[in-house]
Parts: structure tokens; C-alpha cells; sequence
């Protein structure tokens, strides 16, 4: 979240879109109840089924899964062409009067540097901003120039005329337009719309674009920055954030410091390339830091191994061969046989993968398979036969399967990251049962070991694993304090800090302001530095004064970065540092520092007459409508179907067959032929979670299964009466890739949608049944799901997908 | 609950001597919050430690399908279309209302198993139960349940345990969005009152607090969108009132029903003095045990929460 859980609450408009909050954030749903009892907002859902989210809405709207660009460059059209756009933010916090390079086009669908062999734009070089003789962006204020940011943009969106965007979207022309002008009213400085999604946004092949549509109409409303707007992504599990915090993605490092390449085996240059210098003359461009990030980050790993001499242990580091592992990769390789052995820590994927039979095909090839979880997984019984759910031959597999039981959060304790980048500890209300034990056990065991085979045995290249810091008190069992210690980072010797104060050897950090790329400073994750003070346990607080009355409760835990409740606050304020409205202050110059209701995200001693500007992580120092070369389709966010498209076209290019379909996502040869067409599979599937169930967990508790016990599909009652489906029936629905069988529930809340001068049903299938747990057994629903994903994320297609719907 | 906290026993007619001066207290549950997650139903069951059977999806999201000995309150959902075309999903929570002239306590022929505390909370006290179900016949709303385990009579208590040491009932506790609160009876009307203006001004012309006179107002009130027309809600009652039956039992025919008893008894010790005593056979059948009430599921006495989901 660019925001954070109880800011909700100074939202005038909430705009529930790719999620579903009420059903799978109830608990967070609650700063809506807040915004809507106390601060009389309005409420908007738009979805494909009118959930429970939509029950307690102002206004509902439905759309075809997959077509939120569409829906959201008809905005964007609609407040360039109707001038609801909050000018002053505009033109001096993003990047409209940005010249863009001559080389950047976009025709028929397709942008500029486009391999149509490779599926791949190899030419972004384009994609960038006209630089001057000084080495800055040229700009033109008047906004008049055609190659300027704003007029790309304005003639980009200006084929999404509210009509083709109803046609895309299934949207009744006139619910778009009742939702577009009370989405238009929160261009008014002193009013505010908060966007919440989740993963009906991630999961498609195009779902980085849509989440940068989403964050295109909120700067142009002047929402990003303030309280009670931003662009804010509910996190599923309760630590996902944490998890991409901490660098768990196949490229990252933590922090979002990046892995390098094969090609970067020089760290000078793998320095240089991260530490971007400011683009426009004043601003900050924070990455100029990189180095200070890297170097604490490997004194941390590896401490008096990692020296000025050897690079700071840069070749300890592995080099990607190709971009990145993702998971879709690895299970791919996997099916190639290219992969023995899999270590499965807390992830269930023959149940979150996409399409089922594909991922036990690959299992099967597995030599051994290490399943690392507190329940009995599908993955970890993906061998067992268990009648139509399960149908495998077990004989024929032949991986052998080892389970480590764990321990699940509440038996230990720690921090997790939630949606806000609120780090809070928890303590454990219980200990594990029989032999579990806590992952951070079963790793350091496991590298203990590994490290003693090295020592014992040599190998190819012992070093990362032998030179690597293990200060820990109980070598086989790290305690969460002594990790969350290290995470913030420590003086490794007496230094000096930019303000002059000694830090003593050995000190905790007080923020990543006083890390070094000299080797004096270890930190394990710079983002989290500011955590663990010598002041103690930050991430412990539990004050939840709010001195302000603007719902930020600075004392309540810890958020990263540097305790900032709402990330790119200095935008709340006017360019002459004065909050754009009262009732929405924030932060504020007082004539010698920038303070406020919360941690100014910026250089607290800069005056707005200097001219920095907020977005301070930007070389530019603004927000980018234009996303330059950093997305993998485009700089600018354009509607393509999904893969498996209800119409076949796609009503922008309908003539261009390349342009059908996200021509940059993730898609193997080999998935081709697995993917089905309408005239086969003629209905829209989408796949979600419900709010009895957590994944699939809580199908092992009673509670749970007593609340929601049978696996079921969700069909409109136009459809139903069509294929002569009454409630209660069992039917099958099946895709290109296998099928499924469930209890129909057949409602008014899916209903047939116009879409391209035809009429589309769609279908709603739950995910959390399974064969294992103490609910009535079902199928996995992602055996549906194609196998295939995002052009920049990788993330799976889950949401928009072809099936056929038969009574059984 | 003391003595003293208690207002009303079933069949009793004696008067308390003393009564606790205690302020009413109401649930309200606001069905324009609710977004029908069932926290609720789920924390019922884990404070009063019920278990019902994992069963079925027959076509709604209702589940468990009914209420029952161990489902005191659930989630009913229905789908409703406005004459404007609009689509709502309304959502109610549905259980025991706790009404100020209870139905189930006038119904029932068992002195002290239902009982009525001075703050208003109806309870059973299962104790006394006798499993013959005029509850059932009293309730204007349908809600007693009889166990299948133990033949006695089951519902809401409105958490009167966590109400007497001064905590809110678990379902209010739990509620993550605040649809359901609890006070006083007039603090919840009070809230209510706020509640209704926001709701006219999204729209909702005839929102309304359910509080019905029928049964002199109840401990449990709803606000609804439409409070003209209750029975979109599931089926809740337009205008409750206590089944003209328990009149009757407790009017003309309780006295006649009592005169009848007394004259059987009579006859049976004229009977005695004449005829003596019944001689049982010797060679007569053991009773056949009722294995309904008698083979309890071990799973009531050896219940563990920790234990059921972990080998």
C-alpha cells in the first residue's frame, strides 16, 4: 500500500476494484465502515460478480474479467477531455511536460522495438526521455509539444471513448459514467479517492499494467500522496510484504536491491548501473545511496569476509543467467526434467500453481520432494489417489517425498510485514505440537550441515557457504530477536554519521540514513534499518495515540520505510509546502523543516523553494505517467484481452492478431496447445477466494469447514435457466486443461454482460477445496487455470480464463 | 447468574422477593455493515464450544443450512431486486432476539427452564428442560432447537456468562466491522437513530429499526434498509407475536388441563384402593434403551479444540 489500513478512514471515495475487501480483508474492511460512518464516503465496487464487498456498496458496476484497462483509460480519457484533473499536482509533481525520445511510437497495438519471434520488446530504446546538453530532461511547460508526456498520453487514451470502453468492459454505458463523474469529483484538492485491489488485478497477463492505470488516475486526481488515497494492493498472506521486502523473489536482494546478471561480473559497474544520478536539477534520486544499501547488506552476510578488497564479497553473489527464476519457470524446467530435487517451504503450488495436472507432471519428475509446512498439504500427498479428485497412478511416481512439520505463525514469535509496511511483533500464544519445529530451526540445520560437507569434502565453490556470518548464540537455533537485530543493521566499528554523532561499535542502527558503503555498517535489509533501535524493539509498539486525529498513529509498531505511514507525503502539500487542504494535512514546511501528522518522506531540511520533488526515489524526482523502459509491454498501460478470450478480438486492434493479446507476458511454447477458444469454452471464468476459508488452510479447521464445507461454482441465473442448472445441481466445468466438479450456486448477482455486440456469462469458481482437510473433498481449482502469466511479474492468468459448464 | 438478576421462570407464578435494579441491555445488529463473513457465527461457536456436522452446499451460501442444538445463530442471505432494477444481497444474522415478552418462557410447562434476567437476556437453563418443545411453539421466530443428543432445548444466550462479568457477547466482540454492537437498550437505540440518517442519505428512504411491539421489543433489534418490509430479510416476522396456542395454554386451557390431571390422579388411587397394585411378570423384557438419548456421542465429553485439527 502507497497508504495504510487506517487511513482508509480519510477517504472520501473508495473505489473497490481487482478485489475484494470486505470478503478477503474483513478485518481491514472496517476503515471503509470508518470512511463511510464518520466521514459520510461513498462506496464503489466494480466487479464481475457483485460480492459481498458490493453489498455494503454505494454504487456497484460489473465488468469482464480482464478488462480494467479498458475501464481505466476511459477514465483517464474522461478527465483529460471533461478537465477533471487536479492541475497544480499535475504539473509540477509528474512528468507531463516531459519530452519524450523520437523513437517512441505505438501503432496497432504494438509500441515501438517489438520481436514479434522473440515475443519480446528488445529495443526500449525508445521508451526514455529527450535529454538535454546538461544531462537533464528537456521539458516544455506549456504542454504544447506533440512529443511532451502529456500529449503521448492524452492522444494515447483518446481511442478509449466511453462506448468502446462499455463494449470492452460489459459495463452498461451509463453505470460507467455515473461511476467516472464521482470518481472525476475527487480532482478537488481537498477531496480524496483510496483505490484498493488485490489479486483480481495481479493475477492476468497484463496485471502490472493495470495496477500503473490505477496509479495514472490517481495522479491526475491529485490522489497519491494524501491521506485517504494512493494505490493500495491488500496483501493476501499476512506477510507477503514481508516477503518481497526481504528480496524472496528469484532477482532480488533485499530491500529491492537487485541480483545481477551473468554479463555484470564487474561490481564497479553493477554500482554504477543502480546509482541513478538526478534527471532533473535538484532533486534527490535516493538510489545515488545504492552502494551504502549493498555493501551493509553484504557486511551483514558475510561481516570481515566481505572486504574493500575482494568487493565486498561481490562474487560470492550468484549471477542470473536469464532475467529470473519465477515459479512458472521453475515448474516449467521441472516438466523438462531439468530440476531433481524441490524444497517446498510454506507453499502449497499443485493447489496455487496453475493448471494442476501440468505441476504433478512436473512433481512426478521429481528425485525427492521436501514439503516444509505445519498441515498436510496437497503437494505433500500429490502422489496418493484419492477417486476423481485426485486421480494419479501412485505407483507410477516415484519421488520421494519428505515432510518437515513446522510450526505455523502464532507458535512463534517475530515481526510480519502487513499490507501498510507496518512491521509488528508478535509473541507465540502456543508451542508447536509433536516434532515441529520453526523454519528458522530446519534452515540453520540444514545449512549447518551443508557447511560441514564443505569443510569436509571441499566442493566447486565453497565460499559463499563457509565465509558466510553465523554470530548466532545457539548456532543450530537463531533467535528472532537476534535476526531482527541483525535485519536493522549495526555499527561493525566506531563511525561517524552525516550529522556529525559518533556511533559507537556494535550500536543499533537508527536508520538506513547512517548506513556506509565503507564497510563500518551492517544491515540486512536497509528498507527495514530503523526497526530495532538501540532504543529497543520498534516493531513492538503498541501506542495508538494519533496526536493529529489523522489516523497515522506514528507509535503504533514500525513502518518502513524510516516509520513513514504514507509513502511520497511531501505531495500532500502545494509546491510552496502548505497542505493542499486542512483537512487532509499531512506533512508541511514550518519555515525550517518538514514535519507533520507523519515522517515526511523526504529531505526534512529542503525548502519547496529549492525545488525537490516528492518522489524522491525517481531520478526525476516526479511520478512517471510515462513508465520509460521499467514495464516489459509498454510505457503506457494498453488494453489486451486475455489469453483465453470470451470474444477472440480484441475490440482496440481488431485487426492485428499480434496485438489479441498482452504481446509481451509470459507464455511458453509448450503452453500453446493448452489453451482453449470460445467456440470450445464460450464462458469467462474467473477464480477467487471466499471469506470462510483462508487459501488452503482453514479447510483443516473445523470451524472453517462447518462454514463453508463443499466446493461449489457460481452461475447467473440467465445462463442457468439456459443450460437447465438449478440450484443445488452438480455440474462440471472443464477448460482445455481438465475439469472440475461443484455444487451450483446459481444467482442474480452474475449477470450476462454485452460485450463486442455479444453476450458474454461468466462464471465465479472458488479455490479453497481440496483432498486433504476436514471439508467435503473437491477438486483443485486451478487445474482450470492456464499456465501462463504477467509480462513483468510473471504472476499467473487466474482471474480470466474459458471453460464449458455442463450438468452432471 | 444470581438469583437476584432473574425477573421471570417459566412456569412460575410466585413473584421474586428481591430483583437486581439492572439496565436493560440490547445487541443491535446493523444489516446495512454486515458484509456476511460469518466471524459471528464462528466465534458462537468457539466461546460455547458447539461443533456442528461439516454439511452440504445445497445452492446458497447459507451454511450451516438452519440453526440447530449447535448452531445458535447463522448467516441467511438473500437476493433481492429492487423495483429500480437495483440488485442488493441482503445479509441477517439470525438467532435468538431476546424479546421483552418471550414467547418461549410463556410457552414453556417447566418451572425454571427458561428464565428472564432483569437486563432482558432471555436464557434456558437446560437443567430443568423437559425436551417437549413449546419453546419451539412460542417462538414468533423460529429459533429453539431441540438436541438430538440430549432431547433438551437449545438457543442464544446472548453470551450471559461474558454479559455478567461485564464483557460484550462474543459475536459482538468479533464483528470486524462493527455491525454489531451492544449497551444499553437506549444507548443502541440512540445508535440506531445515527445509523438511519446516514442510511436516508444514500438512499434508503424507508431504513428503520426493527425493535417489534409484538413482543414488547426485543434485546436483539436490527437496522435495516428496508424496515417497511422485514420479511425480504429472510423471512423475518412483519409483526411478530406470540402464537395464539401459548394463549390458549396459558389462558383457558392450562386450569382445565390441571383440573383434567388432578382427576386422573384420583382416579388412579380410587383405582388402587380397589384393585391394588400392578404384579409385574417376571419373565418381562428389559426397557429398550433409547440410544438417542442415551449413547451420547463420546465427542460431547472428550471435545478439544487444539486436538481435532492435529493427529
Amino acid at each position: 500500500m502507497t497508504n495504510h489500513w487506517t487511513d482508509i478512514a480519510n477517504a472520501n471515495l473508495i473505489l473497490v476494484m481487482g478485489g475484494n475487501a470486505a470478503e478477503a480483508h474483513p478485518c481491514g474492511f472496517k476503515w471503509v465502515t470508518e470512511a463511510k460512518a464518520h466521514n459520510k464516503a461513498r462506496l464503489i465496487v466494480v466487479d464481475p460478480r457483485f460480492t459481498r464487498t458490493a453489498s455494503v456498496a454505494d454504487y456497484y458496476a460489473p465488468i469482464r474479467t480482464g478488462t480494467d484497462i479498458a475501464f481505466m483509460g476511459g477514465l483517464i480519457n474522461y478527465l483529460l477531455t471533461e478537465d477533471k484533473i487536479q492541475h497544480e499536482y499535475v504539473r509540477n509533481y509528474t512528468d507531463v511536460s516531459f519530452i519524450v525520445k523520437a523513437g517512441y511510437g505505438f501503432e496497432d497495438g504494438i509500441f515501438s522495438g517489438y520481436d514479434a519471434a522473440k515475443r519480446a520488446y528488445t529495443d526500449k530504446s525508445g521508451w526514455g526521455y529527450e535529454l538535454g546538453e546538461d544531462g537533464f530532461v528537456k521539458t516544455d511547460p506549456s504542454l504544447q509539444d506533440p512529443h511532451c508526456v502529456y500529449q503521448l498520453m492524452k492522444q494515447h487514451y483518446s481511442r478509449y471513448n466511453i462506448e468502446l470502453a462499455s463494449q470492452i468492459c460489459g459495463m452498461p454505458v451509463d453505470a460507467m459514467q455515473k461511476i467516472w463523474e464521482e470518481i472525476a469529483t475527487c480532482s478537488q484538492p481537498g477531496k480524496t479517492m483510496t483505490i484498493l485491489y488485490a489479486l483480481g488485478w495481479t493475477q492476468h497477463s497484463i496485471g502490472s499494467q493495470i495496477i500503473r492505470s490505477a496509479a495514472m488516475v490517481q495522479l491526475l486526481l491529485g490522489n497519491v500522496g494524501m491521506p485517504g488515497g494512493g494505490v493500495n494492493a491488500l496483501r493476501g498472506h499476512s506477510n507477503i510484504q514481508g516477503l518481497t521486502d526481504l528480496g524472496l523473489l528469484s532477482n532480488s536482494l533485499p530491500g529491492y536491491l537487485t541480483l545481477p546478471g551473468d554479463a555484470e561480473q564487474d561490481y564497479t559497474a553493477y554500482i554504477t548501473k543502480r546509482t541513478q544520478m538526478p534527471l532533473r536539477p535538484g532533486q534527490l534520486s535516493y538510489w545515488q545511496n545504492y552502494s551504502k544499501f549493498h555493501v551493509s547488506l553484504m557486511k551483514a552476510w558475510y561481516r570481515d569476509n566481505a572486504t574493500l578488497e575482494n568487493n565486498w564479497a561481490y562474487d560470492y553473489l550468484p549471477k542470473l543467467d536469464i532475467p529470473n527464476y519465477d515459479i512458472l519457470k521453475v515448474f516449467d524446467l521441472m516438466g523438462q526434467g531439468k530440476v531433481n530435487g524441490y524444497l517446498c517451504q510454506g507453499f502449497n503450488p499443485i493447489a496455487a500453481l496453475p493448471d494442476k495436472n501440468r505441476v504433478m507432471a512436473a512433481l512426478a519428475k521429481l528425485k525427492w520432494l521436501v514439503v516444509m509446512d505445519p498441515l498436510s498439504t496437497e503437494t505433500s500427498e500429490f502422489w496418493r489417489h484419492v477417486g476423481p479428485y485426485n486421480d494419479v497412478d501412485t505407483a507410477g511416481i516415484q519421488t520421494e517425498v519428505i515432510r518437515l512439520p513446522t510450526t505455523c505463525f502464532a507458535e512463534e514469535d517475530g515481526s510480519l510485514v502487513n499490507s501498510s509496511r507496518w512491521l509488528q511483533w508478535h509473541w507465540k500464544g502456543a508451542d508447536g505440537p509433536g516434532e515441529a519445529r520453526t523454519d528458522v530451526q530446519i534452515m540453520s540445520e540444514l545449512f549447518l550441515r551443508l557447511r560441514q560437507r564443505y569443510q569436509a569434502k571441499g566442493g566447486a565453490y565453497p565460499d559463499p557457504i563457509l565465509k558466510l556470518s553465523w554470530p548466532y548464540k545457539i548456532a543450530d537455533e537463531p533467535s528472532p530477536e537476534e535476526l531482527a537485530r541483525e535485519i536493522n543493521g549495526y555499527a561493525i566499528a566506531d563511525f561517524t554519521d552525516a550529522t556529525g554523532a559518533t556511533i559507537k561499535g556494535n550500536a543499533q542502527l537508527a536508520g538506513f540514513g547512517q548506513l556506509k558503503d565503507d564497510g563500518s555498517t551492517a544491515s540486512g535489509c536497509w528498507i527495514f534499518c530503523g526497526s530495532w533501535t538501540e532504543t529497543g524493539n520498534q516493531m513492538a509498539r503498541r501506542d495508538n495515540s494519533d496526536p493529529y486525529g489523522m489516523h497515522q498513529h506514528q507509535g503504533w509498531a514500525w513502518a518502513w520505510p524510516a516509520n513513514r505511514r504514507i509513502l511520497y507525503n511531501r505531495a500532500s502539500a502545494d509546491p510552496q509546502g502548505k497542505p493542499w487542504d486542512e483537512k487532509k494535512r499531512l506533512v508541511w514546511w514550518n519555515g525550517k523543516a518538514w514535519g507533520g501528522t507523519d515522517v515526511p518522506d523526504f529531505k526534512a531540511d529542503s525548502p519547496p523553494e529549492a525545488g525537490m520533488n516528492p518522489f524522491i526515489m525517481n531520478p526525476e524526482g516526479i511520478a512517471r505517467f510515462f513508465a520509460v523502459d521499467k514495464m516489459n509491454e509498454g510505457p503506457f498501460p494498453e488494453h489486451y484481452e486475455p489469453f483465453e478470450t470470451p470474444i477472440g478480438i480484441n475490440p482496440l486492434h481488431p485487426e492485428n492478431k499480434k496485438a489479441t493479446s498482452n504481446p509481451a507476458a509470459r507464455i511458453f511454447d509448450s503452453v500453446w496447445d493448452s489453451l482453449g477458444v470460445a467456440k470450445d469454452y464460450p464462458y469467462a471464468a474467473t477464480s477467487y477466494r471466499l471469506t470462510e476459508h483462508f487459501h488452503f488452510w482453514s479447510k483443516h479447521c473445523k470451524l472453517n469447514a462447518i462454514a463453508q464445507p463443499e466446493q461449489f461454482v457460481e452461475i447467473g441465473e440467465v445462463l442457468a435457466k439456459e443450460k437447465g442448472i438449478v440450484a443445488g445441481d452438480r455440474v462440471r466445468v472443464s477448460s482445455k486443461r481438465g475439469h472440475i466438479e461443484a455444487v451450483a450456486v446459481v444467482t442474480k448477482r452474475i449477470r450476462p454482460l454485452q460485450v463486442n455486440n455479444q453476450v458474454v456469462h461468466q462464471i465465479g469458481i472458488p479455490l479453497h477445496w481440496g483432498f486433504t482437510g476436514l471439508t467435503r473433498h473437491g477438486y483443485l481449482t486451478n487445474t482450470l487455470v492456464p499456465f501462463l502469466g504477467d509480462g513483468n511479474t510473471q504472476t499467473p492468468e487466474s482471474k480470466s480464463f474459458l471453460v464449458n459448464v455442463e450438468k452432471v | 447468574m444470581a438469583s437476584q438478576d432473574i425477573i421471570a421462570r417459566s412456569a412460575t407464578t410466585t413473584v421474586p422477593s428481591s430483583v437486581r435494579n439492572q439496565e436493560e441491555v440490547a445487541k443491535l445488529i446493523d444489516t446495512t455493515k454486515c458484509i456476511g463473513c460469518k466471524a459471528c457465527q464462528v466465534a458462537c461457536s468457539e466461546w460455547n464450544e458447539l461443533r456442528d456436522d461439516v454439511g452440504h452446499n445445497l445452492g446458497t451460501y447459507d451454511n450451516p443450512q438452519d440453526l440447530s442444538a449447535d448452531t445458535w445463530t447463522l448467516m441467511r442471505f438473500t437476493e433481492h431486486e429492487t423495483d429500480a432494477g437495483n440488485l442488493e444481497w441482503l445479509i441477517r444474522k439470525d438467532g435468538c432476539m431476546h424479546c421483552a415478552e418471550p414467547g418461549c418462557l410463556a410457552a414453556c410447562p417447566s418451572p425454571g427452564a427458561i428464565i428472564k434476567h432483569a437486563n432482558g437476556i432471555v436464557d434456558f437453563d437446560q437443567d430443568h428442560c423437559i425436551g417437549c418443545g413449546y419453546c419451539i411453539t412460542g417462538c414468533p421466530f423460529n429459533i429453539p432447537r431441540i438436541s438430538q443428543k440430549d432431547h433438551k432445548a437449545y438457543k442464544c444466550t446472548l453470551c450471559s456468562d461474558r454479559v455478567e462479568v461485564g464483557l460484550e457477547p462474543a459475536c459482538v466482540k468479533t464483528c470486524p466491522t462493527g455491525a454489531i454492537v451492544f449497551g444499553s437498550k437506549e444507548d443502541m437505540k440512540e445508535h440506531a437513530a445515527e445509523r438511519i440518517v446516514d442510511l436516508k442519505s444514500r438512499g434508503f428512504d424507508h431504513a428503520g429499526l426493527y425493535d417489534p411491539d409484538g413482543v414488547g421489543g426485543t434485546h436483539v433489534m436490527y437496522v435495516l434498509h428496508h424496515a417497511d418490509t422485514p420479511t425480504l430479510y429472510a423471512g423475518l416476522p412483519g409483526s411478530p407475536t406470540i402464537s395464539p396456542l401459548v394463549e390458549l395454554w396459558k389462558g383457558v386451557s392450562k386450569p382445565l388441563g390441571l383440573l383434567a390431571m388432578g382427576l386422573a390422579v384420583l382416579a388412579g388411587f380410587f383405582h388402587y384402593v380397589r384393585v391394588g397394585p400392578q404384579l409385574v411378570e417376571e419373565d418381562e423384557l428389559p426397557p429398550l434403551k433409547d440410544p438417542a438419548v442415551h449413547e451420547v456421542d463420546p465427542s460431547v465429553h472428550t471435545f478439544d479444540p487444539r486436538g481435532e485439527d492435529r493427529p
